[in-house]
C-alpha cells in the first residue's frame, strides 16, 4: 500500500519566487520527489525575501524560502552552460513533471523548451508559470502582485469609492496562481500516464486572477450581461446588501459581520430578541436599505459590540448562525487553541535556521497524510545526491563543480 | 484512471480531459465549493449538482427564489445584473453570482429530506467517483449522510468536506464566507488603507478562491492515490487552515520574530510602489518599482523631469524613506495620462506597470483577446453571452466551456433514467412528489 498520495511522482523543480516553489511544495508535501534547481551562488531569490529571525538577513534562514520549500532536494545547476543543460535534461529524462517559472523565451534560450524535453521525454508535463502567459501582446511585460490584482483580479472594486484601489494582503494572489498550477499538473500527469503523451501547461498569473471565484468572474459576467460596472463601494463595507455588514469595532479589536436581507433575523437572535428589534418596522423588504433604521439599529448595536471581545461575540454570533468571524492578528491565530489542537500547525527544525512553528497542511487526507518529511534545502545540499542518482560519477560531479556548473 | 464513462459527454476528438471518466456529485454552495468543482470540470469531471426543489441555499442561486422588482434593483451587480434586471421565467438560473461558475456541470433535483430521496442520492453514490461538500458539518449529519456509510457502498468513493474551519471542535458549525474566514486566519488585518481603521476594509473572497483550487487539488491527489490504492477515502479541507499558507511569510515572522503583521496599503516591502491616478475619472495605474535599475527606466520612460534629480529621491533606500513626497511627484505626472497609456509607456521601458481594468476595460483588453480568456456559452433562459474560461491553458487536453451555466434540474432525466435506468412510470412519479422539477416549488421563497 503507497503511505503517500503523490510519492509516484518526479518533479523537476525550474522554479523560483513564490507561485512556481508553492506549486511543486504541494506536489513535495503530499509524497513527490520535487529536484529544486537553483542558480550557483546566490539561488532562488526568494532566499533573500524576509522575515529572517531577528530580522538578520541570511540566504539559509529566509522565511518565505523556508515556508515554500519544504520536502525539497535542492540541485545547484548552471543552466546557461552546455553541461548544465545536458544535467537539466538528463534529469527531465527521469522526471514525470518539470515545472518552470522562468519569464516566456528564457527556457528556449536554455535549449530546454516544451518540444526539446517533448522530445527527450515525451510523457512528460512541463508546467510554465509566467506573469502574463507564453503568447499574446504582454507576453514580455514585468509585474508585481500588485498588478495581477489591477490588471487580473478585483482591484478596481477593492476599497472606497473616494479613495485610490486598494489590494489583498501580502502575496496571496501569487499564491493563489501556485495552487492553480498544481491543479492544472497533477490533472495533466493522468492523462500523461494513460496516454503516455505528456503536454504542455501555460498559467498566467494574469488570468488567475481574472478566473478567480474572488467577485471577478462574477463581476466580468455582469457587465456581460447587463453592461453593469462593479466599482469600490461609496459607504464602506459591502455584503449581499443592508445591514450590519462590515468590519465592527468591539472590546478587543474588530469583529465582521455579514447580514442584511434574510439573515437580520439571526442578528435579533444574536442580540438576545431584544424587544426594539422585534418591532415589525424592521422585518418589510424595504428596511434594509432604510438610512434612517440603519442608524437606529447602530445606536443600538455599538454598544453592545463595545462590551464584548470578539471571542465573545463569535460565540454569540454561532448560536444564532450569524456569517461572522473576529480580526485576528497572528498572534490570535497562532495560539488558537481549537487550530492547535487540530494540528493546523507544524514545527519544523532547520539546521541553520532553528525550529518553529509554520502553517500546516492544506487538506486531511484519511489514508496518505501530508507530512513534512525534511525542511527546506540548503542551496546544493543535494547536488552530489541527486546527480549521482541520475549516473554521474564522483569525477563528473568533481569536474561540474571546477567549472562551476555546480 | 476507472471511472464511469458517461455517453452525453464523450467526445468525437480522440483526445481527452485528464479527469474524463469521473464523476462527482456536487452538494456545494455558494462560492468555495462550487469553485473547486468548476475547475473539475474544467478538466473533464462530470459534476452532477445534487439540488432541490423544496429548499434554497440563500447564496447559491441568488438570494431569493422569486424577488421582487424592488429586490432585484438593489441587488450588487455581481449578484442581481440579470440581463435587463428582469427576473425572467426562472430567476434561480440567470444570477452572475452562480453562472459565473456553473460551467460544464450538470443539475439533479432530489428531496435529500425524505427517506426515497437519501436512497436515490445512495444509489448515485453506487455508480460516482467523488463527493464534494461545503456545508457547516452538521449539515450532512442532519441529513444522515456519514462517509461511514458511503464507503460501505463503494469502497472506491472519495469525499471531501470543506467546512470553514474543521468539522470537529467547538468551531465546526460557524457560519461564515470566505471574507470571515480570512479575518480569523489573519489576512483582513494585512490589507487596507494604512492610514485608516480595519473597519473601512471591504469585503474580498479570496479565501473562497483558495479553498476553490485547494478542493480541487485535493480532489485530484486522492484520485491519484486510489489509482495506486483502489482505495478511496475522506478528505477534510478546513478552509481557514487551507488559506493560512497563502500568508506563509506574516506567520513565519510570527513564529520567529513575534511580530504580528499589519496593512501596507498599495506599498511593497522592498520596493517603490502605488496606485496612481490617471487623467480620466477613476482611472488607475500600478506601478512597481524594485531597485536602481528600475527607477533609472522610470525616469527615462516620464521624461526625466527635473524633480528627479531632487536629494531625497537620490537612491533607493532614500525614495522608500521619501515614498509620499515621490507619490506626489508620481501622482503629478500620472494624471496627464490615460491609464491604459501610462502602462503602455512604463512597460515599453520595462518597468513595472499596469492599468487598473474595470471590467469593460477588461472585456476589450488586447491579451485576454489574443488569448481568448473569454468563451462564448448558450443557456436557454439566457441566450448567449460571453464567460471567463478556465485559469489554465493546456496544448493538448481540450479544455474548455462545453456547457453553459447549468440550469436547476436539467439534467434530471439523464440522471434518472439514463444513469438509474428508471422507468417512465417511476420518473413520472417522482416528478409529482416534488423530487424532480426545473422549478422551486411555490413555498421556496
Amino acid at each position: 500500500m503507497p503511505e503517500m498520495a503523490l510519492s509516484d511522482l518526479k518533479v523537476l523543480d525550474l522554479t523560483h519566487g513564490i507561485s512556481g516553489p508553492y506549486c511543486t511544495k504541494l506536489l513535495g508535501d503530499y509524497g513527490a520527489d520535487v529536484i529544486k534547481i537553483e542558480r550557483p551562488g546566490s539561488g532562488d531569490y526568494a532566499r533573500q525575501i524576509g522575515p529572517f529571525p531577528k530580522d538578520v538577513p541570511h540566504p539559509e534562514k529566509s522565511g518565505t524560502f523556508l515556508h515554500l520549500n519544504t520536502n525539497k532536494r535542492s540541485v545547484t545547476l548552471d543552466l546557461s552552460t552546455e553541461s548544465g543543460r545536458d544535467v537539466a535534461l538528463k534529469l527531465a529524462r527521469r522526471a514525470d513533471i518539470v515545472v518552470e517559472s522562468f519569464r516566456p523565451g528564457v527556457m528556449a534560450d536554455f535549449g530546454l523548451d516544451y518540444p526539446i524535453l517533448n522530445g527527450e521525454n515525451s510523457a512528460l508535463v512541463v508546467t510554465s508559470i509566467s506573469n502574463f502567459g507564453q503568447t499574446g501582446p504582454y507576453r514580455d511585460w514585468r509585474a508585481s502582485e500588485l498588478i495581477f490584482y489591477g490588471m487580473g483580479g478585483e482591484l478596481y472594486s477593492t476599497g472606497l469609492a473616494d479613495r485610490e484601489p486598494i489590494k489583498m494582503g501580502a502575496d496571496v494572489g501569487l499564491y493563489q496562481a501556485g495552487s492553480v498550477a498544481a491543479f492544472a499538473t497533477l490533472s495533466a500527469s493522468f492523462s500523461a500516464r494513460e496516454a503516455g503523451q505528456g503536454e504542455h501547461i501555460d498559467i498566467s498569473i494574469m488570468e488567475t486572477q481574472a478566473g478567480s471565484i474572488d467577485r471577478r468572474m462574477s463581476m466580468l459576467l455582469a457587465y456581460q450581461y447587463n453592461g453593469e460596472l462593479s466599482g469600490r463601494s461609496a459607504d464602506g463595507p459591502n455584503g449581499l446588501g443592508g445591514y450590519p455588514s462590515g468590519v465592527y469595532p468591539c472590546a478587543d479589536g474588530y469583529f465582521q459581520i455579514t447580514s442584511g436581507t434574510r439573515y437580520f433575523p439571526r442578528i435579533v437572535k444574536m442580540l438576545g430578541e431584544p424587544e426594539e428589534l422585534l418591532d415589525p418596522k424592521w422585518h418589510t423588504p424595504e428596511a434594509q436599505s432604510d438610512p434612517e433604521l440603519e442608524a437606529e439599529f447602530d445606536a443600538f448595536f455599538y454598544p453592545w459590540l463595545m462590551a464584548r471581545t470578539k471571542y465573545q461575540i463569535w460565540e454569540a454570533a454561532r448560536s444564532a448562525n450569524v456569517l461572522s468571524g473576529p480580526l485576528n492578528t497572528m498572534e490570535d491565530i497562532a495560539n488558537d487553541q481549537v487550530f492547535q489542537s487540530r494540528g493546523a500547525f507544524s514545527n519544523v527544525d532547520h539546521p541553520e535556521a532553528g525550529d518553529f512553528a509554520y502553517p500546516g497542511r492544506p487538506f486531511i487526507m484519511e489514508h496518505s497524510p501530508w507530512s513534512i518529511r525534511r525542511p527546506a534545502p540548503r542551496l546544493g545540499e543535494h547536488t552530489d545526491e541527486a546527480l549521482s542518482e541520475s549516473g554521474y560519477t564522483a569525477d563528473d560531479i568533481s569536474r561540474f563543480r571546477e567549472k562551476r556548473v555546480v | 484512471m476507472t471511472g464511469h464513462r458517461n455517453d452525453t459527454t464523450s467526445k468525437t476528438d480522440a483526445r481527452k480531459l485528464p479527469l474524463s471518466g469521473i464523476r462527482v456529485l456536487d452538494m456545494t454552495v455558494v462560492w468555495a465549493g462550487p469553485y473547486c468543482t468548476t475547475l473539475l470540470a474544467d478538466m473533464g469531471a462530470e459534476i452532477i449538482r445534487v439540488e432541490s426543489i423544496q429548499t434554497m441555499g440563500a447564496a447559491t442561486r441568488g438570494p431569493f427564489a422569486r424577488p421582487s422588482q424592488f429586490f432585484i434593483d438593489s441587488m450588487p451587480p455581481f449578484v442581481g445584473a440579470m440581463p435587463g434586471r428582469e427576473a425572467g421565467k426562472r430567476p434561480w438560473n440567470r444570477h452572475p453570482l452562480f453562472n459565473a461558475h456553473a460551467r460544464n456541470k450538470k443539475s439533479m433535483t432530489v428531496d435529500l429530506l425524505r427517506p426515497e430521496g437519501l436512497d436515490i442520492f445512495k444509489r448515485m453514490v453506487a455508480i460516482s467517483d467523488v463527493l464534494v461538500e461545503n456545508n457547516p458539518t452538521e449539515t450532512m449529519e442532519k441529513l444522515g449522510i456519514s462517509y461511514k456509510e458511503l464507503r460501505e457502498i463503494n469502497p472506491r468513493f472519495i469525499m471531501l468536506r470543506m467546512p470553514a474551519y474543521g468539522n470537529e471542535g467547538p468551531y465546526q458549525n460557524h457560519r461564515s464566507l470566505g471574507v470571515h474566514i480570512e479575518g480569523v486566519i489573519g489576512h483582513t488585518l494585512m490589507r487596507g488603507y494604512a492610514d485608516m481603521d480595519p473597519s473601512s476594509n471591504t469585503n474580498v473572497y479570496m479565501a473562497d478562491a483558495a479553498a476553490g483550487v485547494g478542493g480541487a487539488m485535493a480532489v485530484a491527489t486522492a484520485l491519484n492515490y486510489r489509482r495506486r490504492s483502489g482505495k478511496g477515502q475522506l478528505v477534510e479541507l478546513s478552509q481557514a487552515e487551507n488559506a493560512l499558507p497563502y500568508l506563509g511569510g506574516a506567520f513565519m515572522d510570527y513564529s520567529m520574530n513575534n511580530r504580528n503583521a499589519s496593512t501596507l496599503g498599495n506599498r511593497h516591502p522592498t520596493a517603490i510602489q502605488g496606485v496612481y491616478p490617471c487623467a480620466q475619472d477613476d482611472t488607475w495605474v500600478a506601478v512597481t518599482i524594485f531597485d536602481e535599475r528600475d527607477w533609472e527606466l522610470f525616469c527615462q520612460a516620464i521624461g526625466n523631469p527635473v524633480w528627479m534629480s531632487d536629494a531625497r529621491f537620490a537612491n533607493h533606500a532614500s525614495r522608500r524613506a521619501n515614498h509620499d513626497a515621490l507619490d506626489a511627484m508620481i501622482t503629478e505626472w500620472s494624471r496627464s495620462q490615460g491609464h491604459r497609456h501610462a502602462m503602455e509607456i512604463l512597460q515599453s521601458h520595462g518597468v513595472a506597470a499596469g492599468a487598473v481594468l474595470d471590467q469593460k476595460d477588461a472585456s476589450e483588453d488586447p491579451q485576454y483577446t489574443a488569448r481568448a480568456m473569454f468563451e462564448e456559452a448558450f443557456q436557454e433562459d439566457l441566450g448567449t453571452y460571453s464567460y471567463p474560461r478556465a485559469p489554465f491553458k493546456m496544448s493538448r487536453s481540450p479544455v474548455k466551456i462545453d456547457r453553459g451555466p447549468v440550469r436547476l434540474g436539467e439534467d434530471n432525466e439523464y440522471v434518472y433514467k439514463t444513469l438509474l435506468k428508471l422507468s417512465d412510470a417511476d420518473y413520472d412519479r417522482l416528478v409529482e412528489s416534488g423530487h424532480i422539477g426545473m422549478d422551486y416549488a411555490p413555498h421556496v421563497k
